[in-house]
């Protein structure tokens, strides 16, 4: 099983990506770790008539401080976030998520940069860096320009980034010390997307909850916010009623496809537990 | 459709190759350069039967292109064993069980080489969550753990400058 007809073309560096996209238009594309799009192509999903390799560009790799912000190129492998002392230190939610992802030789290739911007719903990395409240930093043929992870994402596949634009990083908060994270997800095995996955932040302050964020992975045509379950945990001291309001708001908001991870009900049920787990192990982490 | 000159070291042996656009470094490997060590398995990136070592890193060969290769180190299970025998993951998997059918052999060798390599005192967890990217349908995985565990033990006695097993 192989790939149509394309040409390759390997970008050497931010520049001519740009201009390659430029001139192929829509019958080009760009390949991170290729680990979503060469099956995709394989299977006739995708057909570009031009590949342009963003691999060769060292500069898209690696995570560097910028003020209060980490800065991690798109072609930052998910190993390489596995191993970076930073994200341990400022992102530690990231090192969580990136575990439960694929394996490891998918690991060693995939980039988070191919999949929080593929779009897929199913990818991990988007929920994550909404509740982070990341910016994508993207490049195009008229500059430089931010875009929040929040409202970043359109339907499957379908994103606020052009055809000629190319994110070269994504800018994601220092996360407070202190700060309870959780990544829960369920999967069938390992390597599966999530039948539902659920992604918390929260910070105390005096036992009450003073800031809330919870997402979640493939319960509907793109990650979803919570924002109603967020509401009920502000200001509160949490209690296992609470809890179970917040994972009911959580279920509200899902609208998730049937296929052979289950039913709608399934998998709404799914995101309820998964939400429950991961508000109570962000609170035993926020607690200390 | 131009091809593409590349130059792909394998098994510290170079090899020009003229390769497609939409070649697959597993075709390449077995098609062109007849090592068919490495197994073409799912096609899918999932069962790590193709698993070969690019610049020290294990990557499926199913997954990445041959001209995204050009001018890489690439290790293949035909380079594991010398001429003075198998390597010891090799005699794990012997001594262990740990293969029935052998399908899946060549990439859980490969694997299992890197991975000693990344961590070279596992313990059984870290074995299971190091070794995921490769699927066996006949074994269970139980043997397979247990020979590279068995293979640890003896690189560690290697490093040590012990005798070999």
């Amino acid at each position: 099983m192989i790939p149509g007809n394309f040409e390759y073309h390997a970008a050497r560096g931010v520049d001519e990506a740009l201009q390659l996209l430029a001139r192929f238009g829509d019958e080009g594309k760009l390949l991170a770790g290729g680990h979503s799009l060469l099956p995709m192509m394989k299977l006739r999903f995708a057909e570009p008539a031009h590949l342009i390799d963003l691999n060769p560009i060292e500069e898209l790799r690696g995570v560097r401080e910028d003020g209060n912000d980490l800065l991690i190129g798109t072609m930052t492998t998910e190993t390489a976030l596995q191993q970076s002392d930073l994200v341990q230190r400022h992102c530690p939610v990231l090192q969580e998520v990136v575990a439960l992802i694929a394996d490891p030789q998918v690991r060693n290739r995939g980039t988070i940069g191919g999949d929080a911007l593929h779009g897929d719903p199913g990818n991990d990395h988007p929920a994550v860096l909404m509740a982070l409240d990341a910016r994508f930093v993207i490049r195009g043929p008229n500059g430089e320009r931010e875009s929040p992870a929040n409202g970043f994402y359109l339907g499957p596949y379908l994103t606020q980034l052009g055809d000629t634009e190319l994110a070269t990083a994504i800018r994601i908060p220092k996360c407070p010390p202190g700060q309870g994270y959780a990544y829960c997800k369920m999967k069938r095995k390992t390597g599966d997307y999530a039948t539902a996955a659920a992604c918390v932040l929260l910070t105390l302050a005096d036992g009450k909850v003073q800031s809330a964020r919870i997402t979640l992975t493939n319960v509907g045509p793109t990650a979803l916010r919570a924002e109603d379950a967020e509401e009920l945990l502000v200001g509160q001291a949490l209690d296992d009623g609470l809890i179970e309001q917040a994972a009911q708001a959580a279920m509200s908001v899902c609208e998730p496809a049937e296929d052979l991870r289950g039913s709608p009900d399934y998998k709404t049920h799914i995101a309820g537990e998964m939400t429950r787990r991961a508000i109570r192990l962000a609170l035993q982490r926020a607690r200390g | 459709m131009a091809k593409h000159a590349i130059t792909l070291h394998i098994n510290g042996q170079a090899h020009d190759v003229a390769v497609d656009s939409r070649e697959l470094l597993i075709h390449t490997l077995r098609e062109k350069l007849r090592l068919t060590g490495a197994h073409i398995g799912c096609e899918t990136s999932h069962c790590g039967a193709c698993t070969v070592d690019i610049d020290g890193v294990s990557v499926k060969s199913c997954t990445i292109l041959a001209v995204q290769c050009d001018g890489a180190e690439v290790q293949t299970v035909e380079g594991l064993a010398t001429p003075e025998g198998l390597h010891a993951v090799q005699e794990g998997f012997m001594q262990e069980h740990g293969l029935q059918c052998g399908f899946c052999t060549p990439g859980m060798l490969m694997r299992a080489y890197r991975f000693l390599q990344e961590n070279p005192n596992p313990t059984e967890e870290e074995i299971r969550y190091g070794m995921a990217g490769n699927l066996c349908r006949c074994t269970g995985y139980n043997n397979i753990v247990k020979a590279v565990q068995y293979a640890a033990r003896k690189l560690q006695d290697q490093a040590k400058g012990g005798q070999p097993a």
